[in-house]
């Protein structure tokens, strides 16, 4: 048989047909392999919620806690800390947190349930850096002499205000997310469930 | 009939003890035949200069790391649990094979200078392709196979560093892995499935290492070869950029080649000796390479809790780090994180489009006009000031004056960068080329 027979469109029908049929099987054959890469059972289970007593944070201080294999801070702030959030609403990238992720009750000018107590993930919404405390106003810090306080990621430049809020044109794009969290007593909080409406 | 005739027929013994031997393998497998098509028949142009050592020393390179990375890992251990000190099993393996295992720290600092000198080696044959216009046509796969080389080398590199599940280690690995959630939708399902799990962790740690010592290595050698195949059937350019085979003698030998073998395997191994007294001096003198080869801040274990206060990548990452940091700006609906990896991705791949963006009628830059040289040297300072400013924090300033802002220099020459390529197909052909002779030239 020469290589210049002309094939019958019977026997060509057939060969696309078993090769499309193989194409699928080999793509099938794909799933177990791509599947076992999602996060496993156990690490699906993980991520019970934990308890941060603030009782130790003095006014001005925060603390950090492990919630999920993710930084938490607690942030109790000050009266002057409070006064500067709405003074920097026009420098900031989404001043009410309509793009931002936090619980509806964290969603208004001081980002939390209870104005002085800020609960926030530490994590950059831009490349999941964990930004650095700047709490001190002015260039002390290594900031710009008319820094008002906040926290600066290291990794790319991005700077957020006492609530977590990013100022604009940098990197990230959103707030700092809140995470879910419920008052269990005045001193202490279980980050991981929401609160009770 | 030549073209019908067996190994077995066209090499016969001379009927030597060795002759025999090689009969045998011949009649068997084409051992003399790959040997004369590859090497001693191989004709490459007699004018290489000194660019031309490089893509032998990469060569090198890969074996130093394959055999070094076997060794290494028989004593790592990839998991990110705390041993009974409090360290990481990872971090503390890594110390066990620098403190403990004979000769450890000797094959762990080859490993890791190597990764460097695999870097500056395939920067330094990427550049004398741009100098001597070694993608242009018919080179254009043969470009493309190097160009996924380097992406497959940055995929290995960036890997191989999360291993010592150091601070660098970890806060390079969570950015990197993040770049993936700026594509819209799929971005954050993405990312989890990378990492298999919701933070980097021992999933991320033992992936990266099956990644790291299996798969990626079979694909970078197979790229290797075919990177290899595609050189041989059109043979190397030259630093005139003018194709040799155009002239032959009544033999069909290259007027201007000489066989590959013995002329430059030997001149190769002088540019080895060379190569191997720097990487060995590196190696015994300056490992860490004042912070630049091993940063500082990953001799600290992972710490999921709190960034280092100065994160930087290994320097052969900064100047594409750069870009990615040079946008601030949301354009469209799209926000500026996902601009900033359009750009470190994009600064990659529109390499792999030079073939096409080149309009000279000159490949080489002995021919090429003022335009190319103009615009190739500033090109190849703003790439090295990005790199330099990729080791640095935002806010830069150069010499302290606020005028030199470093961020602001990175978005000039990020907008440098990628105009060099756009604009080429305008600009390399208005350039005024001078005549390309006959014959290669050598002094």
């Amino acid at each position: 048989m020469s290589n210049q027979e002309k094939m019958s469109c019977e026997r060509r029908r057939l060969i696309v047909a078993t090769a499309a049929v193989g194409g699928v099987g080999a793509a099938a054959a794909a799933i177990p392999f791509v599947a076992s890469m999602l996060p496993s059972e156990r690490a699906k289970a993980a991520g019970a919620p934990v308890e941060a007593d603030i009782s130790q944070i003095e006014p001005g201080q925060m603390k950090t806690f492990e919630w999920r294999g993710k930084p938490v801070w607690i942030l109790r702030r000050t009266q002057a800390m409070l006064d500067s959030l709405p003074t920097l609403d026009n420098d900031l990238a989404d001043p009410a947190s309509e793009r931002s992720l936090q619980p509806a009750y964290c969603q208004n000018p001081h980002r939390s349930y209870k104005p002085e107590i800020l609960v926030v993930i530490a994590i950059c919404t831009h490349l999941g850096c964990s930004p650095t405390p700047k709490l001190k106003e002015g260039a002390e810090e290594g900031m710009t002499s008319d820094w008002k306080g906040g926290c600066f990621c290291p990794c790319h430049g991005s700077t957020f205000d006492f609530a977590g809020r990013v100022f604009k044109n940098k990197p990230a794009p959103t707030n700092l997310e809140i995470p879910p969290h419920r008052y269990l007593s005045d001193t202490r909080i279980l980050i991981g469930e929401h609160q009770e409406a | 009939m030549m073209a019908t005739q067996s190994n077995y027929e066209k090499y016969k013994s001379d009927g030597s003890y060795l002759g025999n031997t090689l009969e045998w393998f011949d009649a068997r497998f084409p051992l003399t035949s790959i040997w004369r098509a590859h090497l001693s028949e191989y004709y490459a142009p007699k004018n290489f200069d000194f660019w031309y050592y490089f893509g032998s020393l990469a060569l090198l390179v890969l074996v130093i790391q394959i055999a070094t990375g076997i060794f290494l890992a028989m004593h790592y251990k990839p998991d990110a649990a705390l041993n009974a000190d409090g360290l990481p099993i990872a971090f503390a393996s890594v110390s066990y094979i620098m403190n403990d295992v004979s000769w450890g720290w000797f094959i762990r600092y080859m490993h890791s200078t190597g990764a460097t000198a695999f870097f500056v080696v395939v920067y330094l044959h990427m550049f004398r392709a741009m100098l001597y216009g070694s993608y242009r046509k018919p080179r254009e796969l043969l470009w493309i196979f190097g160009v996924l080389i380097f992406l497959c080398l940055m995929a290995e590199a960036f890997m191989g560093y999360l291993l010592p599940w150091g601070q660098m280690s970890y806060w390079g690995a969570q950015v990197i892995v993040n770049l993936f959630g700026a594509i819209p939708i799929v971005g954050d399902p993405l990312t989890v499935w990378i990492r298999g799990d919701f933070v980097i962790g021992d999933a991320a740690l033992n992936r990266f290492f099956a990644l790291h010592v299996a798969a990626i290595p079979l694909v970078l050698v197979g790229l290797v070869a075919a990177h290899l195949l595609a050189l041989h059937e059109n043979g190397s350019l030259n630093p005139d950029g003018i194709e040799i085979n155009k002239l032959k003698n009544e033999k069909g030998i290259p007027l201007d080649g000489i066989p590959f073998h013995p002329y430059y395997t030997v001149k190769d191994i002088v540019g080895v000796a060379v190569f191997l007294m720097i990487f060995f001096a590196v190696i015994c003198f300056a490992p860490e390479g004042g912070g630049y080869l091993l940063e500082y801040n990953n001799f600290f274990p992972a710490d999921p809790m709190k960034t280092p206060a100065h994160i930087a990548p290994v320097w052969y990452f900064t100047p594409f780090y750069s870009m990615l940091r040079a946008m601030v700006w949301d354009f469209f609906w799209l926000d500026a994180k996902f601009w900033g990896v359009v750009a470190m991705g994009g600064g990659v791949i529109i390499l792999a489009f030079l073939p096409w963006l080149d309009r000279s009628p000159a490949y080489s830059i002995k021919y090429r006009g003022p335009i190319f040289k103009t615009l190739l040297t500033i090109f190849v300072i703003g790439f090295l000031i990005l790199g330099y400013l990729g080791t640095k924090l935002p806010g830069y300033k150069f010499f302290g004056i606020g005028l030199l802002d470093g961020d602001v220099i990175a978005q000039i020459f990020t907008l440098y960068y990628f105009l060099f390529f756009l604009t080429m197909p305008v600009w390399s052909k208005m350039d005024k080329c001078k005549p390309v002779p006959e014959r290669v030239t050598w002094k």
